[in-house]
């Protein structure tokens, strides 16, 4: 296996920029590592043309000077962004043989940029899933094994695919979607940095959607530094989201000075669970101690609506899904069912969606039409929508009480095998984003951040929550945390 | 609150999904599962707050009111099931 596939952004737009490399030789040897891992199965739909016809255009304007940050550099694509004319699915049979006639702005502000795209990557499908065991495409598969069992582990979800990738070096980094935990899950699973912007920070134009409120894009990285670089591709307004924040995006790689003294980090007190597994409750007082010894100070907080969290984004999330998936019905896109003689529209509409549609998306978009439908719109929409406004409070509070951060562990366990949730009750899925989902429901960027192997030799994350639009400190903080955590460990390659 | 069978068809209906009438058990079942989870949130005093309608403030833009694109027929229709003519193609709606 090649080396060049292990380079960090950063360090191939150095060797792009001083002429050491090519962008072809590094996508060749990405296109290699792609078609090495199909056990993986993280790329579902590899674009090895274009990713070359791309690589050669990178290298002229490399060698034209003053490139992008990310020019040249190999990044694959969840399969939830539009991408023109290529196969664009959200891991649902609904969409199959969708090629879009447009590209998302995140996607063509990477594009634009240089970057250069490998393949569309594996999903939960419509990002509902914390396990990547709900796509039509079959599971993507964890290049992480505990010990020396051979089971085969989830590498979380929905970004699974893109976790996976990353994770086993088939690219440099790959484009994730975050509704209430999707980046940043499968980044701590997999032992990759995984960072979600404020709400508003990128545009949603071109990303199918799931749940508009909470939606978000972001980049997943083998480090913060690129973390920093590929954000600031992908972020900016833009005219075509009207939730899309016309402000300025910063510098934020030049805010990585790894100085956080004077910084005031929050311990959250609701975050600690019963039954919380004792290895994460040790990494998160280890990761508090690395940002104090680093200059910060440790305060505990309170969050007291942190419990409600969960059940209110499965209302709200939930709700806005049944709305946004009613555009798949089998008349301008994807797929249309069969129908019998004398079938009409509505058992055109209820035969597609049902054979289109995977059991996990029946249920939530069902759930949603239940909670929005008349005479309990107000007992379940309106009164989830009332405690959101408490969570998001609860935050405000302590950020105007000082507040410049606050640490969580990013997962309550670290990788589970696949299957192993197959009979367990929906609720339990959903625990897995008991410390994320947060973050979405008050509109904050969040970062999960590899902080240390379990006993099993897995990798576990820990989560760093920033003020709205204060990406560059949150970043600042999490490198503070990546340089003190040290944590270099790569999955055995078995694949 | 209990979903029954009846309840679980009609929403079913209303979200314009195929349920065959012998899987209505067990999805009555799931959404309770989900529906008691959601219960908890009776507990939270909610008296005088306002639902969040936007996690950002933020004033929506204006632009002018004018086309800004079109002409694109072909691109419109090109994933359709079923086009014809320069139209989307469905069964018949009206008798």
């Amino acid at each position: 296996m090649s080396e060049l596939t292990k380079l960090t952004i950063a360090e191939a737009r150095d060797l792009l920029r001083a002429g050491d490399v090519t962008a072809v030789a590094l996508t060749e040897a990405c296109l290699s590592a792609i078609d090495a891992a199909d056990a993986l199965n993280a790329f579902v739909h590899k674009t090895p043309e274009i990713a070359l016809d791309r690589a050669r255009a990178a290298d002229a304007r490399l060698a034209q000077g003053d490139a992008p940050a990310m020019c040249g550099i190999p990044v694959g694509i969840k399969d939830l962004f539009c991408t023109e004319h290529v196969p664009t699915q959200a891991a649902s049979r609904i969409l199959e043989g969708f090629r879009p006639e447009y590209e998302s702005t995140v996607s063509a502000q990477l594009r634009d940029a240089g970057a250069v795209m490998l393949g569309k990557l594996n999903m939960d499908e419509f990002a509902m899933g914390s396990s990547n065991e709900t796509s039509v495409y079959g599971n993507a598969v964890n290049p992480w094994r505990a010990g020396n069992d051979g089971a085969a582990l989830t590498p979380g979800g929905s970004s699974g695919g893109s976790a996976a990738a990353v994770a086993a070096d088939l690219c440099l980094a790959a484009t994730g979607t975050d509704t209430g935990g999707s980046i940043r899950q499968p980044a701590a699973f997999t032992g990759i940095v995984g960072l979600k912007p404020t709400y508003g920070r990128c545009s949603r134009w071109g990303i199918v959607a799931f749940a508009s409120s909470l939606d978000q894009a972001g980049p997943m990285t083998k480090t913060v530094r690129d973390a920093a670089i590929m954000m600031q591709a992908m972020a900016g307004h833009d005219p075509r989201d009207s939730t899309s924040a016309d402000i300025a995006v910063p510098d934020f790689e030049a805010m990585l000075t790894g100085d956080i003294k004077g910084k005031t980090i929050g311990i959250p007190r609701e975050y600690r669970m019963d039954g919380m597994p004792a290895e994460i409750e040790a990494l998160w007082q280890q990761g508090a101690e690395m940002l104090r010894e680093a200059g910060a100070k440790i305060v505990d907080i309170s969050l007291p609506h942190t419990k409600y969290a969960l059940p209110a984004y499965y209302v709200i999330a939930p709700a806005e899904a049944s709305s946004n998936l009613a555009r798949y019905d089998g008349v301008r896109y994807g797929r249309r069912a069969k129908l019998a003689q004398g079938d009409g529209v509505t058992e055109m509409y209820s035969k597609t969606r049902a054979e289109g549609f995977g059991h996990e998306v029946q249920r939530r978009v069902m759930i949603g039409t239940y909670v929005l439908s008349a005479g309990f719109y107000d007992a379940y929409y309106n009164r989830a929508r009332k405690v959101r406004t408490l969570i998001k409070r609860d935050f405000e509070t302590v950020f105007d009480e000082g507040i410049d951060a606050i640490l969580t562990p990013a997962t309550p366990s670290a990788a589970f095998p696949l299957g192993q949730m197959s009979d367990a009750d929906p609720v339990s899925m959903y625990l897995n984003d008991v410390f994320t989902v947060t973050v979405n429901l008050a509109g904050l960027p969040g970062i999960a951040v590899p902080a240390g192997l379990d006993a099993q030799g897995l990798p576990l994350g820990l989560q760093l929550i920033g003020r709205p639009w204060a990406e560059g400190d949150l970043l600042n903080a999490a490198y503070a945390l990546e340089q003190a955590a040290g944590f270099v460990s790569k999955p055995a390659r078995w694949w | 609150m209990s979903i029954d069978r009846d309840t679980a068809a009609k929403v079913a209906s209303l979200a314009r999904i195929r349920v065959e009438d012998d899987a209505l058990p067990a999805l009555a079942e799931e959404f309770n599962a989900v529906l008691g989870f959601i219960e908890q949130l009776n507990e939270v005093d909610v008296e005088g707050v306002e639902p969040m309608t936007g996690v950002t403030p933020m004033r929506l833009k204006r632009r002018q009111d004018a086309v800004t694109d079109g002409d694109m027929q072909d691109k419109i229709l090109s994933n359709a099931p079923d086009a014809r003519e320069g139209f989307f193609a469905v069964p018949k709606v009206v008798e």
